[in-house]
């Protein structure tokens, strides 16, 4: 990895510390959605639950994705497109925004323990899926978020644009987390993992091809 | 091509054959499907003409990143339009078939679903174009979407249905139609009737969409 992508990434962690309301704002969206959940649900069978953690999951993904291209002025976007490599700009905010969505992941699950209780009997496989699950989302939506932030009214149309996009990626999470309530074994997992995988490689591709396009105006 | 005549005839004349073969040539009989089998020739038609129509949007797309020509901007969209189009043809006459078939015009099948996000995804595009105003940026940021949006599409298309149980004929295996359900006879009218046959068509639609849409941007860059 450059060293270009880990000053950005620096420069991402290190803004997110000196602005911590946004942070704050999704970590209090999350905890607030859950809460809700808990009080409409209760706490649910299992194929509820899962498919309840995976939209939760999406709905904390377009908010804390979303902001990372839309907070920016257009004078300090200006300002990094004339510093550095639409390459390097990408791959550093969908990093990111995988660490940032792998700390909302373990969160929103702790929270989902907590208050809507824990039918899962495999809670490690499952801890590992919503991982990989929340890199893969957030990857999809940092580059649907730079997309986004060129057009107006650009929240709104990031969940226009990556709702039916993600469905064949929640699909299969879910199944693949499906196995974590259950002691039967489920067949086809290991294909699954590497559709998974290949979704990735092939979101992580597209963006660096397509984003230089994206970011000249 | 646009202003040749010959192609359009050709397309009269095997969406004729398409039509007469297909509502009174021979097909074999099968349980369940029975006459049903008979929208092989405009349901499935209609899928790989859709398929056809947004790989070419696709094309014009890279086309315009490439070389930003605003011409290509044009050809991009009204083949995603056209494409759009005969995509809810598919999704209804699959619905009517569906209802004969499987009893009802809906049944959450992964076949239906995928179709369903496909028409979604795409619709999405027109939004997307929509609220960008100004017409370079709209049209490159729309041909990145373009490009992005078809690669996402295949696997909900084409690997989804198949990890899934599905009704749908070829439900295992190929994911359009089930090869052993037809016979030569109707091979020849799928192959040599219906799918040039609406192709054609759609393409034909599309010129002249194209044609109109030229015509208003020479009169808006004269006036």
């Amino acid at each position: 990895m450059s060293p270009t992508v880990l000053t950005l990434i620096r420069k991402d962690i290190l803004l997110e510390f000196r602005q911590q309301h946004s942070f704050y704002g999704v970590l209090l969206y999350v905890a607030s959605t859950i809460f809700v959940l808990y009080l409409a649900m209760g706490q649910p069978e299992s194929p509820i639950w899962n498919g309840l953690y995976w939209m939760i999951q999406l709905f904390v993904c377009v908010n804390a994705v979303a902001k990372s291209f839309l907070q920016e002025s257009r004078g300090r976007q200006l300002y990094f497109y004339s510093i550095c490599n639409p390459a390097h700009f990408i791959l550093a905010r969908m990093l990111f925004n995988a660490v940032l969505m792998l700390v909302m992941n373990g969160i929103s699950l702790g929270l989902f323990f907590l208050l809507l209780g824990s039918p899962l009997v495999h809670t490690g496989w499952f801890v590992l899926i919503s991982g990989f699950g929340a890199v893969s989302i957030s990857l999809v939506f940092s580059f649907l978020a730079a997309i986004a932030s060129r057009a107006q009214q650009n929240a709104a149309l990031m969940a226009i644009l990556g709702f039916p996009l993600i469905v064949p990626q929640l699909m299969l999470l879910m199944r693949l987390s499906s196995v974590a309530f259950s002691d039967v074994f489920q067949s086809g997992w290991i294909s699954m993992f590497g559709l998974m995988a290949g979704f990735d490689a092939l979101v992580i591709v597209l963006s660096l091809i397509l984003f230089p396009y994206l970011w000249k105006d | 091509m646009i202003r040749k005549n010959w192609w359009k005839i050709l397309s009269i004349l095997f969406l004729l054959y398409t039509v007469i073969a297909g509502f009174l040539g021979p097909v074999p009989a099968r349980r369940i499907l029975n006459e049903t089998i008979r929208n092989l020739y405009f349901h499935v038609a209609m899928w790989f003409c859709m398929m056809i129509l947004f790989i070419v949007s696709l094309v014009y797309a890279v086309r315009y990143l490439r070389h930003n020509r605003i011409g290509d901007d044009i050809y991009s969209v009204e083949y995603a339009r056209t494409g759009i189009v005969f995509g809810m043809l598919g999704l209804i006459t699959g619905a009517v078939w569906a209802k004969y078939t499987w009893g009802d015009f809906w049944s959450n099948d992964p076949k239906q679903l995928g179709a369903a996000i496909a028409l979604l995804i795409y619709l999405a595009y027109f939004v997307l174009r929509n609220s960008l105003t100004d017409r370079d940026k709209s049209a490159r940021i729309s041909a990145v979407y373009n490009v992005f949006a078809f690669a996402m599409l295949f696997p909900t298309i084409w690997i989804i249905p198949r990890l899934m149980d599905s009704l749908h004929p070829g439900g295992q295996g190929n994911p359009a139609l089930d090869t052993r359900d037809i016979d030569n006879r109707m091979r020849l009218v799928f192959w040599f009737g219906a799918i040039p046959g609406w192709t054609l068509l759609a393409i034909w639609i599309t010129t002249l969409r194209i044609r109109l849409r030229q015509y208003a941007l020479k009169h808006e860059l004269h006036a």
